[in-house]
């Protein structure tokens, strides 16, 4: 297991404290200091955290520490099973109504990504075989109902709306008809964004929940939420009776805290998080995951289980190799790019790292986004092949040629150049890192999975 | 009773019951001992002051009382919030001026309330007389564009638009065209909400930035960045890199009518030393006020 963040410093904490055998509760008590600690930077709200600590030193002290792991191993297994385990299991189901249609409702603060999301439902519903009806239902805030028609548009998905004169419950009725009359059996209701303490829009809701039995109400939720999470998910469900929750903008760097505060106050799943902007970004959720990422330690599990089922194992040996010599040319790096490229936004994956998420070199890598690998690409394939082997003779002219031929830039064919060797660096330094050059940086020795890296 | 149910009933109570608590806790007290600093300690982290920042406040409150050999409970209070109020500065929110135009460059993630506090902002300033231009330069989101559209005519003011899709840098560049040409003090950008940590599309802010100072010397004079308060941590992150990509001069803290209380700029004051210009209490034309770091430090307790 590769710890980072929280695993770091319970390491610093159990060697300073020397515990053998068993955990005593003095070990235990400082180490609960640093989970503590952990918890609330990643923004779990603070009684949460309280009797999360609790329960965690109920469980740790006493415990033989088995030899397999050192304690502070021992305490992060707890940590990380109890997070788990209170965040529940994997649950991406919608409730579905025994004669169709479904209604589901998306309800939450102002901001949270309602509209968005409902939009993202609906595509993924879809892709599962079902027919979709979103209906517009925000009727407060300037060109909602737009935004709804346009990004239905841009799905080829049907938006119902009556324009912003008529309440929120006549429109979800005319709509729950329409999509019957029209054998639509998925009805997904986008409202307006509320504070949980008024009383008014609250009512509002209240009032479209008696009018129309939803089977799903579905509190959309920013993942960046601090400690507030707990009073808008316990309103909101005391309200309504939340059937789940999404948790939106997770493709940003926030530890999501929230997830277990909401979690903890409500008792309901979260089915769903979004992950980008794009209409295809929703993804089931994971527990594990997640309690690794609240603990700062890497989403490295996703990007195990997206390594094995996009690499190619043979390539990987090659780059690996190349790597770990010097002779790493523009061809590998347009290879090693495209591989890349299969996991996912490189961004992402450089997040998915523990420990290296950090690491301003690897951000420059991250630099090349996905919509700049066409050029990327473009601007290598200019090139003759002997430029591609000697990056460092490509001179002035040779640039403008490149550019001319690429449809691109100088700049662009300069920043290409630079980018590669960036990376060329890195990977030079990541490798001596992982054969134990440098000391205290717990890397793997390749960056790309192989038979002879640790991490897979 | 299960934990979550445990958890639960302790939370529905801990709202109402934290500002009693603390006034209980203060003035109920002969002594100052450390179970009351641990109570002022929660309050602030509750209030999204985060753990690090809290617990510096904290020895510093400690110190204060050492200093000062105080024995009064009830001066702890007045003298966190004065703590607080100090790190927060002076409170002056007028904006930096220049041009004329003024140009101001609305920047942040997501749904956080930039085009709404642009309405806001340009209510505000017209109100107070001055000729104020938008410039329409969410060129990505569905329906932005119309959804500024809807503010300018609300609040009276012109918006310079391109089509959906089309490059904001441009935009931002006849909009500052047109604020000359007709004379106008001041002008705002309107962005796409975007991650801080997307690159590429940081790179989108700078070449704004960079279009607008090329046309305006010292434009834009003002990079407001625009922060929910009901976002935690998370909030310090945005500060930095925004700040690193755009130069942010300020920060407007949006949604504080509900129930968040926005504690995290106290540390982005620390660590970026980025003051608070205004702050956004609701949806309407009028709910956007000048910063007030007393008023401000007081309502984290409450
Ligand atoms: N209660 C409350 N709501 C606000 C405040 N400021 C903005 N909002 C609401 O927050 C929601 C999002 O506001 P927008 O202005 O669209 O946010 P934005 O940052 O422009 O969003 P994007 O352009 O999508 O990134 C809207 O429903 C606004 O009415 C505030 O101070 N209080
Ligand atoms: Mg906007």
């Amino acid at each position: 297991m590769i710890f980072a963040g929280l695993a770091e410093k319970l390491q610093e904490t159990f060697r300073r404290l020397k515990s053998k055998g068993r955990l005593t509760e003095a070990d235990v008590d400082e180490a609960m200091k640093e989970v503590r600690r952990a918890l609330l930077a990643a923004d779990v709200n603070f009684q949460v955290v309280k009797s999360f600590v609790a329960r965690v030193k109920e469980r740790a002290v006493g415990q033989d520490v088995l030899s397999s792991l050192t304690p502070a191993q021992q305490v992060i297994k707890i940590v990380r099973e109890e997070l788990a385990g209170l965040m529940g299991g994997t649950q991406s189901k919608l409730n579905m109504a025994p004669k169709p249609p479904t209604v589901v409702m998306m309800v939450g603060l102002h901001g949270a990504g309602k509209t968005t999301t409902a939009a993202k439902l609906a595509n993924l519903m879809r892709k599962q075989g079902r027919r979709p009806l979103l209906v517009a239902c925000d009727v407060y805030r300037p060109a909602a109902i737009k935004q709804l028609q346009v990004l239905g548009e841009q799905l080829d998905i049907p938006v119902f709306s009556m324009g912003d004169r008529h309440t929120p419950v006549d429109i979800a009725r005319a709509a729950v008809e329409h999509a019957t009359r029209q054998g639509r059996d998925l009805v997904i209701i986008d409202t307006a964004g509320r504070l949980e303490i008024n009383e008014e829009m609250m009512a509002e809701l209240e009032e479209l929940k008696a009018a129309l039995r939803p089977h799903e109400i579905l509190l959309v939720v920013d993942a960046m939420t601090g400690q507030v999470a707990v009073n808008i998910a316990e309103t909101f469900n005391k309200r309504l009776g939340l059937d789940g929750v999404v948790l939106t903008k997770l493709d940003g760097d926030t530890r999501g805290g929230a997830a277990l505060s909401i979690k903890a106050v409500t008792g309901c799943p979260i089915k769903f998080v979004g992950v980008g902007e794009k209409l295809d970004a929703l993804e089931p959720f994971h527990p594990d995951r997640m309690a690794d990422r609240i603990l700062g330690m890497g989403d490295v599990l996703t990007l195990i289980e997206k390594a094995q089922a996009s690499f190619d194992a043979e390539q990987v040996a090659r780059l690996n190799k190349k790597i770990r010599s010097a002779d790493f040319t523009l061809d590998d790096f347009l290879e090693q790019l495209q591989e890349v490229k299969k996991l996912g936004p490189i961004q992402q994956i450089i997040s998915m790292l523990p420990g290296l998420g950090n690491m301003k070199k690897l951000k420059e890598l991250g630099d090349i986004d996905d919509r700049e690998l066409v050029y990327v690409e473009a601007i290598i394939r200019s090139m003759t092949p002997w430029e591609r082997a000697h990056p460092h003779e490509i001179n002035g002219s040779r640039r403008r040629r490149i550019a001319r031929g690429s449809g691109t830039s100088v700049q662009k064919v300069n920043s290409v150049l630079k980018q590669f060797e960036q990376t060329r660096k890195m990977m030079r330094q990541l490798a001596e890192m992982g054969r134990g050059g440098k000391k205290g940086a717990r890397l793997p020795r390749n960056l790309f999975p192989g038979k002879d890296n640790p991490l897979f | 009773m299960g934990f979550f149910n445990r958890l639960k009933e302790s939370l529905s109570k801990t709202r109402q019951g934290l500002v009693e608590k603390i006034e209980n806790l203060i003035t109920g007290r002969q002594v100052i001992d450390e179970s009351l600093y641990e109570e002022l300690e929660e309050a602030l982290i509750g209030a999204d002051v985060g753990v690090e920042t809290s617990l510096e406040l904290m020895e510093t409150l400690r110190r204060r009382v050492k200093e000062q050999k105080l024995r009064d409970p009830a001066r702890l209070k007045p003298l966190l919030q004065e703590l607080i109020t100090d790190e927060l500065g002076t409170g002056d929110s007028s904006l930096n001026r220049g041009g004329p135009p003024t140009v101001i460059l609305v920047v942040g993630v997501n749904g956080v309330g930039k085009t709404t506090t642009i309405g806001k902002l340009a209510y505000y300033y017209k109100t107070r007389g001055e000729r104020v231009l938008l410039g329409a330069a969410d060129t990505f989101r569905a329906a932005a564009i119309d959804q500024l559209e809807i503010w300018g005519r609300r609040v009276g003011v012109d918006v310079i638009k391109h089509r959906e899709g089309s490059d904001p840098a441009a935009v931002a560049y006849d909009a500052l065209q047109a604020a000359r040409a007709r004379k106008m003090d001041m002008l705002i950008i309107d962005t796409a909400g975007r991650l801080h940590t997307k690159s590429n599309l940081m790179e989108e802010l700078k070449k704004i930035r960079r279009v607008l100072g090329r046309e305006l010397s010292g434009a834009p004079h003002e990079v407001l960045l625009v922060l929910d308060a009901t976002t935690g941590q998370n909030a310090i992150s945005q500060a930095r890199l925004f700040s690193e990509a755009t130069g942010v001069t300020g920060i407007v803290l949006t949604k504080l009518d509900g129930t968040a209380r926005g504690g995290v700029i106290i540390g982005i004051r620390r660590m970026l030393n980025i003051p608070v210009k205004f702050i956004g209490i609701g949806e309407g034309v009028e709910d956007l006020q000048p910063f007030n770091p007393q008023e401000f430090a007081a309502a984290l307790f409450d």
